[in-house]
Formats: structure tokens, sequence, C-alpha cells
């Protein structure tokens, strides 16, 4: 039943190659959500005008470019590089600046836009008083946001991660477009050998369909964990 | 602007970078679009084969290095050079002007005319800013086949532009396009050979002007490879002196 | 100063890539662009409508349907909608033969389906949440006022809803505006299609993609601005009074 006129296998390796691009570029999202969002709510003008025109730039342009000018401009600037090392120092490396790694930072480096307004409004519905009884307490400023602000944090964040991450695991599919062979253009292929597109494409919108299920499950456990000691909502 | 970007891309190249080493070329990556059947194209159960890949393979034998074939999208088959990706291309890339600036070429290995191929009921005799008005004219991205449309019948037929040969094919057979502009073996054995169609090539081969079709097809290497050109060079030309290349040109073409 | 203008002038001969030529193509991509996407969020908002107040609808047969639909479409990649409707179009026995052909022939129209279906799922369920989130005093007053189920959709429930939706579907604008990027996948040469192409005859991607990324930021900038306007004008009565 999975042979799909041999392409099952292929495929399936395909489903494998569109969950760890997302799961990775998941996490490097968090990683920079978390910075922007600090950066976001300091003080000083810098990280906050980085941080704004980070998120201004990423939200205003369409993520198959942003991909497209990183990935081939990505390849190009490795070039510039390993030319100035070669021509000014005789250095000659090699630089593999591969679709997956490229599909990778790109995606990462979209949703961490999008995660970093998230927390920043999550951070922002800590009640202050929580914060400054924490203080009050003796703890330190790691302590008080590993016990108090982040935990808090997550529960009015996570309705928005879940958002995210919805959205980035069809983001995902764009991949197929630089070249990377995941369940998308694997499909894709396939359809165009055997002109039976049907075939292949139904199953891969069926398997974002049951990845996004599993993952809502997976949220609504999450934000049940969260919601302790906050009642039913 | 080009340099601030390129610095600012050292984070991304670093953490991208998956080995760093020097290279003396025992071992030659050679970058290859396929399917372009029948110059490169896997076989039901998946291995590479074609006449680029044949030749490649025989002249790497002949200069002692081990070689490897890689495979990237027409689209990006150039810069992939360039940030050594791979350290030749072998694809059915036409020497031209325009590609001299970025890439080193070695000597033609053959020459391949393009041709216009068409539905056998399209009724038309020759390829012409007349006949091909009001047209769909498909051709695959940023090869000279599209620049010559582009430049020649841009402004009287719509041209489609696709990432592969295939996805050319596939919208063929859907009657979506009138008529495609492509290399001549290409479109001899994907569309005239093909089962479920029934096309024709419409008017002469075609191999001029040069601007566009250039002299035949080359390896790519980047400019400061000079000897590692050379090396394919003088291979081809034992290759043709003993026989192996009639050998091969024979296995996809026929006699001549 | 002579200086200056000599390299300017060589920085403008020595330029293959904004020529009129390139200039044409960014300009045809443009139109493409706005195009689809102005005709997909049209017709889109004219479907979401009607499927919004059946999704709505408290009897189960009638509201699941809908539901399934948004949780399809909402629930895939637009890539794979596309591709689907796209190549999937041209297997239906017949379809060549028909009078739809010169339709379903052109990429255009497939890709218009495309995005149409899934903004109109994404507004659905938009406008299901503005709905359903009408005040229960305005739909009192209006029974009180002894106006039917119909004339109250019509007075009541849908003006209202269509201004708490507003900040809503201004993101939603934007993402199809992103979303339309994809149309280059399928032979459009819309304004990535001719960063694309303009990439692929120069290998040069800097240029012509930072050149499009620069009109589509205008493009989300100034639906960002139109948005806002908007909501002035029409949630001017929600502003906290000034005494």
């Amino acid at each position: 039943m999975l042979d799909l006129q041999g392409y099952g296998p292929r495929l399936i390796e395909g489903a494998g190659v569109t969950v760890q691009l997302a799961v990775l570029s998941l996490l490097l999202a968090l990683v920079l959500g978390l910075f922007t969002a600090t950066a976001k709510m300091s003080r000083h003008w810098l990280p906050h005008g980085i941080a704004t025109v980070y998120t201004t730039l990423i939200r205003g342009v369409p993520d198959l470019v942003l991909m497209m000018l990183l990935f081939y401009g990505g390849q190009i600037g490795v070039n510039a590089i390993s030319d100035i090392l070669y021509y000014s120092y005789d250095i000659d490396i090699y630089i593999n600046f591969n679709a997956f790694a490229a599909g990778v930072l790109t995606i990462g480096f979209i949703f961490g836009a999008y995660m970093g307004e998230t927390f920043r409004g999550a951070f922002m519905a800590v009640d202050n008083g929580q914060i400054e009884a924490g203080k009050a307490y003796g703890m330190s400023g790691s302590l008080v946001f590993r016990r108090i602000r982040f935990p808090q944090m997550m529960r009015h964040a996570l309705p928005g991660l879940s958002n995210n991450w919805m959205v980035l695991l069809k983001t995902t599919a764009l991949v197929s477009v630089i070249g990377l062979t995941d369940m998308v253009r694997v499909a894709a292929e396939a359809s165009r050998a055997t002109h039976e597109p049907f075939v292949f494409l139904i199953p891969v919108a069926v398997a974002y369909l049951l990845i996004a299920s599993v993952s809502e499950w997976i949220f609504a456990r999450l934000q049940k964990r969260y919601d302790i000691g906050f009642g039913e909502q | 602007m080009k340099k601030l970007l390129s610095v600012s891309l050292i984070g991304l190249a670093v953490a991208a970078a998956s080995s760093a080493q020097a290279r003396d070329y025992d071992h030659v990556r050679i970058g290859v679009d396929v399917p372009y059947v029948p110059m490169e194209y896997r076989t039901a159960e998946g291995d590479l084969t074609g006449f680029d890949i044949d030749l490649g393979n025989a002249m790497c034998e002949e200069i002692g290095v081990t070689c490897e074939w890689i495979e990237q999208e027409w689209d990006g088959i150039i810069p992939g050079l360039l940030s050594r990706n791979y350290d030749a291309v072998m694809s059915s890339m036409t020497i031209n002007d325009e590609r001299r600036q970025q890439v080193l070429f070695s000597e033609p290995y053959i020459t391949m005319p393009s041709a216009w191929f068409a539905a056998s009921d399209l009724d038309i005799d020759e390829a012409n800013e007349e006949t091909l008005e009001g047209l769909t004219i498909g051709v695959q991205r940023g090869t000279l086949q599209d620049n010559y449309v582009t430049d020649n019948y841009g402004s009287v037929a719509d041209i489609s532009r696709y990432s592969t040969a295939d996805d050319m094919v596939l919208d063929m057979d859907a009657q979506r396009l009138d008529i495609v502009f492509l290399d001549f073996p290409i479109g001899q054995s994907t569309l005239v050979e093909n089962e479920d169609g029934d096309y024709v090539i419409v008017g002469e081969q075609i191999t001029e002007p040069k601007e566009y079709f250039g002299d035949g097809f080359g390896i790519a290497f980047r400019q400061r490879d000079e000897a590692l050109a050379e090396k394919f060079n003088e291979a081809l030309a034992t290759l043709k002196e003993d026989g192996t290349y009639d050998e091969i040109y024979t296995r996809y073409f026929g006699e001549e | 100063m002579p200086d200056i203008s000599a390299w300017f002038n060589d920085l403008l001969s020595g330029n293959l890539i904004f020529t009129a030529t390139t200039m044409g193509y960014y300009w045809t991509g443009l139109v493409t662009t706005t195009q689809l996407v102005f005709l997909s969020l049209v017709i889109g908002l004219v479907l979401a409508v009607p499927l919004a107040i059946l999704r709505s609808s408290k009897r189960k047969w009638i509201s699941l349907p809908v539901y399934l639909f948004t949780y399809v479409f909402r629930g895939t990649p637009l890539l794979v909608q596309l591709y689907i409707i796209y190549y999937g179009v041209v297997f239906f026995d017949g379809i060549q033969e028909s009078v739809f052909w010169p339709i379903f022939r052109e990429a255009f129209y497939p890709a218009l389906i495309a995005f149409t279906l899934n903004t109109a799922a994404y507004t659905t369920e938009i406008f299901r949440g503005a709905i359903k989130a009408t005040a229960k005093g305005e739909i009192e007053a209006a029974r009180a006022y002894g106006m039917s189920q119909g004339l109250m959709m019509r007075r009541i429930i849908i003006p209202s809803a269509f201004r708490r939706a507003l900040p809503a579907y201004g993101n939603e604008v934007i993402f199809m505006l992103h979303a339309s990027a994809i149309a280059s996948v399928v032979t459009l040469m819309d304004l990535t299609g001719a960063a694309r192409y303009v990439y692929s005859r120069f290998y040069t991607p800097f240029e012509p993609f930072l050149f499009v990324a620069l009109i589509y930021l205008c493009l989300t900038f100034a639906i960002l601005f139109f948005f806002r306007f908007l909501e002035k004008k029409l949630l001017a009565h929600l502003k906290p009074q000034t005494p």
C-alpha cells in the first residue's frame, strides 16, 4: 500500500526531511525569538532598533523571496569570503552551503521574528507583582526568570507558539522550490514522471494534516501543564 | 552593499560549513542537473547514467582521479560551482561569452544543436515571428534557449519558463504549451520518441547565431583552476584518439 | 568631483541588471502579483461571508462540511494545493476539449483558484470568530425590536462582525500577498518570477531579490496603512471617549 509506484520509500524519506527541517527550524526560531523579545524590551536604543528592523523586514517580505535571497545569496556570499581568503592568504577552503542548512537557517530566521513578537507579548502579560514577590523572596535575577517569568510567560505564549508552529510547518514546503528533497518535492517529481498527481499529492496533504493534528494534541497537553494553578480558563 | 552582505554572511557560512579542508584534486566533484535525457538521467534503479556521465567518468579515469557527481538545479548550477559545492560542471552546458565571464571552460566535447518541437497537429513548418505569434513557448529557465527565445520572440509570443525539462514535457502533454525550444537530443528523446504524444521537430536544427548557441558543450571550472581544466582537455584528446569517445557517442546517439 | 561622476557613469554602463528590459519584467511581475492577490482576495471574501454564516450554524450537518473545507485548506501548504489544482485539473477527461480549457490552460487561473480557496478558508474562520464574539446585548436588543433572524444577521451581526474582523483580515491580506510569491513555481511571471528570471540570466542573486523584496515591503506597508486608516474610521466608536 505504501509502495506508490515505487515512490513510497522516497516519499517517506521526504516526510522525514520535512519533520527534521521543521523541528530544527523551530528550535532556531525559539532561540532567536527569545533574543528578539529581550532586545525589544530593552531600554537601550541599539538592541531595540536592531530587533525592530529585523521583525519589520521579515514581516514585510515573502518567505520565498527571503529564502531565495539567503540560499542563492548565501552561496555567493560564501564564495566571496573564500575568494578573499584564497587571493589574500592563499588559503583554499571548501565551505558547503547545502540546501538543508540553508532551509533551516532561513526558516528559523524568518520565524524567529514571529516568535519574538509572541514572546514579547507573553512576557508583558506576566504580572509584575509576581516578579516583585520573587525578588522580595531574595531570588536572583536568573532564578526569577527560571522559576517565575519563564513558566508564566509560556502559559501566555503557548497559543501563539502553536499558531506559529503550524504556519512554520506549512512554510517548509517552500524548500522544495529551492531544491531540497522534502516530501512535496518528491511528490511533485513523481507526479511529473507518472502523470498521476493525485496519487502522490493527496497523501502528502494528508501527511501535513496528520502532523498538524499530532502537534495540536501535544500543544493541548502542554497548555494543560502550564495552566496548572490557573483553573479552567 | 555586496561586501557588507558577504561579511554578515560569514556567520551563516560558518554555521553551514560541514567541513573545511584544502583541495588538491585527487577527488573531483562534478555538478550535474538531472534529468536531461540522454545526456544525464537516472535509470529506474536510480543509477546515474547518460552521455555526460559516461564521458566524465572515462575522463576521470584517464586523469587518475575519483569523481563524484553532485545533483544541482540548473538555476543555481553556476553559483554552486563558484561556491565550491563542486569543482566542475558537466551538464550539457553550452560555452558562450556570457558564461565565460563567470567560469572557465574546457574545450567543447560535443556540439548539440537546439530545435523547436511541437505537437504534429500544430501545423507549422518553420518557427519565425509570424508563425510563433500568439503561441505559448516553453523553455527551461536560464538556459541559452530561454535567452534566445526571450530576446527574439518575447514580444510576439508568451514564454513559460520551467525549472526542469520534465515539467515542460508534462505541460506539452497537458496541451498548455504549443511549442518548446530545447537542445535537440533532449527534445528528440523526451518528445519525439515519447509514446504518449505525437510530437515532431519544427524546422531545422539551430546552431546560429553563435552569441546564443556558442561553441558546443564544455565542462565548466572555476576561473582559477586552469591546471584542472588542462588535465580534462588532455584526457578528452586521448579518449578521442583511442576510440573511447566514439564508443560512448554511439552508445547514446547511434552511428553518425 | 569628476571622480565621482566618472564612478557613477561606470556604475551605470557596467550595469546589466537594472535596464529598461529588466524593469519591464519587474513591472509585468508587479501587475501579475497585484491582479492575482486582489482578485483572489475579493472572490475569497465574497465566498467567506456566507461560509462563515453556515459555519456558525448550530446544525452540525450545515457547519461540518464548511469546517472540513477550512480544516483542509488551512492545514495544508498552499504550494501543495497549487500543485494539485495546476497538475490535477489536466487529468479530468475531456477538459482539453471543453469550453473551460482556455481558462485552465493559462497558469493564471489554476493559481487564482488555489489562492481564492485558500484565502476563503482563512477568512471564513476569521469571520466565524468575529460572529461568535458578537455581544449578547446587541442580539437581545435586536430581538426585543422584533427583528427576524435574517434581518438581525444583515443589520446587526454582520456589520459589527466586519468591524471586529478588520485587524485579523488585514493580516490575512498581507499573508496572501506574501503567499502569492509561489506563483512563479507554475511558470507565472509574478514579482518573484521576474526576480528568478533575472537571477538565472545574470547569476546575481542580490540585485533582483533585494529589489523585489523592497517592492513587497512597500506593498506591505501600503496595505498596513490602509487597514490602519480603515480601523480608525470604522472603529472610531470603540475608542475611549475624550471628555
